[in-house]
């Protein structure tokens, strides 16, 4: 099992296994400027393929804890080690506070704040332009070196899962989380909703009293606001019509062979969306169900990677972090090759074992952590969402 | 002879490897003990088949843990699905 990886060292924090510039719009208002910097750039060779922008649909009309979540998304994307540095848009008028996200951002990293109500449209572009270019220039001087694996923190995802999700598929990165965690790493599992009906198994697993009630507590929360907002039955969201075609029949049963993917390391502490980790180990972050956020408030927690299990087959990834495509049913394999990197059908079919399944796995990860791209990388999937907690006014 | 997987001991219901027509013999693996159990009807592979006959408003249980409760009497052999098996945790109660 190997013990290393190639990463790029952060003035602050842990490695990153990517090196991006970061075009992050605090409001939707001003995404549009972002992602025409973006293209001027691309189209221009300045990118060097090391630039991105937050997909941020929101940043206004919000309040509360709800308006902070969403300022905390922005930031911890930001300081995820994977970026290097990151130019802040702002319109001018939105609710997010801008000036507190480039101060926040530049406090571990290299930051600048361009406003958009200062310049017109045109010049914010040059504006944003500099500062990009100045920031590839200097990004693209550092090199990979050796790093323990006790850097990294794993996302651990499913979506569209079927029946094969709970039997081999979970199982199996519930393995390589086991196997990160023992090497003194870190793993973080979400989407609460799947947890309704095996909370009881996972909260058994929290180091202390207080751990166990903050993760019952998640759960009770996000299950008590469901049924207040949703006022009809979960099944169709939970489990989706995907699922239930895939064999699964209730939440209960989805969220047993969920919680799989936690392997069995103690649970160290509930994480709100987005949170950033701070000490290593496991943890559970709140975040729904519904796959591109979940991946991005664990990106947003500090997970340089994410392993993603899916039966039904699902294409996304995340604009800054490899997302590790892995599925054991035997036609998604097949007809969706082009965006699973893992096949783990012939564990099910009995012609490799899970042990053997989970050291190939994890070699997989660490080649990808030393910069072999993804399927969901090479096809451009940019995906970003934020879980709002609260009405947009 | 086709096989559904039995997870754990406490479980009244498996999972199918393979699809199954009405009459089917099939193996139920994944314990020690040796069981089989002739499908009553069409059911798909993935899909789950109910190992004894499970009364209706009684436990359904998967991984060793209630996964629902049956809406209707459901017999040996037959599929456990949407049409005979709901959520508990998932369902609102309409005050």
């Amino acid at each position: 099992m190997k013990k290393e990886f190639l990463g790029y060292e952060r003035p602050k924090g842990a490695p990153g296994v990517r090196n991006y510039v970061l075009i992050i719009p605090t409001v939707i208002c001003s995404l549009g400027v972002a992602t025409t910097t973006r293209r001027v750039l691309d189209q221009l060779g300045e990118s060097r393929g090391m630039v991105r922008v937050l997909n941020n649909p929101f940043g206004c009309g919000q309040v509360g804890e709800d308006l902070e979540q969403t300022t905390r998304t922005l930031i911890n994307t930001a300081l995820n080690p994977n970026v290097y540095g990151a130019v802040v848009v702002s319109l001018g008028c939105e609710s997010v506070d801008a000036e507190r996200v480039a101060r926040e951002i530049g406090t571990e990293k290299p930051v600048e704040l361009v406003r958009v109500q200062d310049y017109g449209y045109g010049k914010s572009i040059e504006r944003i332009k500099e500062s990009v270019k100045r920031m590839v220039k200097e990004a693209s001087k550092l090199q990979r070196r050796s790093f323990d694996v006790s850097e990294l923190t794993i996302g651990l995802e499913c979506g569209g899962s079927d029946w094969t999700s709970g039997l081999v598929s979970n199982p199996l990165v519930g393995r390589v989380s086991d196997m990160l965690i023992e090497a003194g790493g870190s793993s973080i599992i979400s989407e609460v909703p799947e947890f309704i009906g095996a909370e009881h198994l996972y909260a058994k697993r929290a180091v202390n009293d207080k751990v166990r009630g903050d993760v019952m507590n998640a759960v009770r929360w996000y299950e008590e606001w469901l049924k207040r907002e949703a006022k009809v039955d979960f099944r169709g969201a939970q489990p989706s019509p995907g699922n239930i075609a895939g064999g699964i029949t209730t939440i209960e049963e989805k969220s047993l062979g969920a919680i799989k993917k936690s392997g069995t390391a103690p649970v160290k502490g509930v994480l709100k969306f987005a949170e950033r980790i701070r000490d290593k180990g496991h943890y559970l972050m709140i975040t729904p169900g519904y796959d591109v956020e979940s991946v991005s408030g664990m990106v947003a927690g500090g997970a340089q990677l994410v392993l993603f299990t899916t039966g039904r087959g699902t294409p996304t990834g995340h604009v800054i972090a490899p997302v590790i495509k892995i599925t054991a049913n035997r036609d998604t394999c097949k007809v969706m090759n082009d965006f699973i990197d893992f096949c783990a059908a012939d564990v099910l079919e009995g012609k490799r074992s899970i042990d053997q399944a989970a050291n190939d796995l994890y070699e997989l990860m660490i080649n990808i952590a030393n910069g072999k791209l993804t399927k969901a990388e090479e096809l451009g999937q940019e995906d970003f969402g934020i879980f709002r907690i609260g009405p947009t006014f | 002879m086709p096989r559904a997987l039995r997870i754990d001991s406490r479980d009244n219901v498996a999972v199918l490897l393979e699809d199954v027509k009405a009459g089917d013999l099939v193996e139920v693996v994944g314990q020690e003990v040796r069981d089989y159990v002739t499908a009553v009807q069409e059911i798909k592979q993935g899909h789950k088949i109910a190992l004894v006959d499970i009364p209706k408003g009684s436990y359904v249980y998967k991984y060793g843990e209630p996964i629902g409760i049956a809406t209707r009497d459901i017999k040996r052999g037959e599929h456990v699905h949407v049409h005979n098996l709901d959520s508990v945790r998932g369902k609102v109660m309409n005050v």
